[in-house]
């Protein structure tokens, strides 16, 4: 049990730390680390995860975090991996804020966040090209994820939007 | 722009910053670019804890460091209002919502509903859509990034040795960042 809860609390430290700029800089790192390296759970169990978290009320990666915690290793563990993806914010701004502030203010630090977004949109089409081979699987689950991509290009669309839709299409559209 | 200042004076409780908080996490969906702005009318425009040009320095810094942008703003609302234990109210606020809703919803709704077969037809719908909404993401922060060749040509070579090597993402991350500091030398201010 400790075993596992420190697993969860570093492995969820380590995408807190390198979620930079928020939104789904999260994506990449917890598809290595939770599906890859630890196994914890498969691709398409993992894409459930992101919609519940899209779904639910606060942030993604917070949500994310307590829902695979709890899978894990129950309370304990939804807490523990909740307290790792907030602890770099915590410690950063509680503790460190003053060499926070002088990092940012650094010209440099803006070439070098700028470095990492390029490096951030190469492992973001990535992991959306690894998770669509479990999610997109035949024609009618081709034609949700193409038309909400198209649709999104075309119209600034919210991610509930994106939500509401695809339960709505999976409704329609599933197999039975 | 300093972290710490004196709106303390105003005389805002513990209490009331956990309350307001507690709201925000509770009644916002979407996630954390969807929170700034009901943070924001929470904070600024109703409450009048923040001024608009120290709310644009939260979000400046926000930004540009780790973590969570709900949380992150948060947490130095919380600050700016009543010091470090201000902070970690706005934090707790933010985030005890979702770990019990979460933690609700894995306990008990997960587990009842997996077998049912229109909880299978949702979900066969939301994980097309859901990495629809990732691949999105990346088109939107490599447009912003991505408008000269040295950022494309980054972007490609990064793209190359993370399909052809095992290197794990927080390394891309980090190679990425220090060939920032060489490609994009003197582009700032984007």
């Amino acid at each position: 049990m400790i075993t596992i809860l420190l697993s969860l609390y570093w492995t969820f430290l380590k995408i807190g730390l390198f979620t930079i700029g928020g939104g789904y800089a999260m994506i990449p790192l917890m598809e290595a680390e939770i599906i890859v390296i630890q196994g914890w759970m498969s691709a398409s169990e993992f894409l459930d995860v992101v919609a519940i978290a899209e779904a639910t009320p606060g942030p993604v990666s917070v949500n994310a975090a307590t829902f695979i915690g709890y899978r894990l290793a129950g309370v304990a563990g939804a807490l523990t991996a909740t307290l790792g993806v907030i602890t770099p914010s915590l410690v950063l701004l509680l503790l460190l804020s003053k060499l926070l502030i002088r990092a940012i203010q650094d010209p440099r630090t803006e070439s070098f966040l700028n470095g990492l977004r390029s490096a951030l949109v190469a492992l973001i089409f990535l992991a959306s090209y690894s998770l669509g081979q479990s999610a997109v699987i035949d024609p009618p689950s081709a034609l949700i994820f193409g038309a909400l991509l198209i649709f999104s290009q075309l119209k600034s669309i919210s991610p509930l939007y994106f939500i509401v839709a695809g339960a709505v299409l999976g409704l329609l559209l599933f197999p039975y | 722009m300093p972290l710490q200042n004196t709106e303390a004076a105003k005389n805002i409780t513990l209490w009331t910053i956990l309350l307001t908080f507690l709201k925000v996490g509770t009644f916002t969906f979407g996630g954390g670019y969807a929170m700034l702005p009901i943070i924001q009318r929470e904070v600024v425009e109703k409450k009048r804890w923040i001024d608009p040009e120290t709310f644009s320095d939260i979000l400046i810094i926000t930004q540009s460091m780790p973590g969570q942008i709900a949380l992150n703003s948060s947490i130095q609302i919380g600050i700016r209002l009543r010091g470090t234990v201000g902070g970690l109210m706005a934090a707790l606020g933010a985030t005890l919502p979702s770990v019990l809703i979460l933690i609700a919803i894995a306990a008990y709704f997960y587990p009842q509903f997996k077998d049912n077969i229109y909880v299978d037809a949702v979900f066969y719908g939301l994980r097309p859509a859901v990495v629809a909404l990732i691949l999105a993401s990346a088109i939107k922060i490599g447009r912003q990034i991505l408008q000269g060749w040295n950022g494309i040509i980054l972007c490609m070579i990064l793209l190359f040795a993370a399909i052809v090597t095992d290197i794990h993402p927080i390394l891309i991350l980090v190679i990425g960042g220090l060939a920032g500091l060489i490609v994009f030398k003197g582009k700032n201010n984007q």
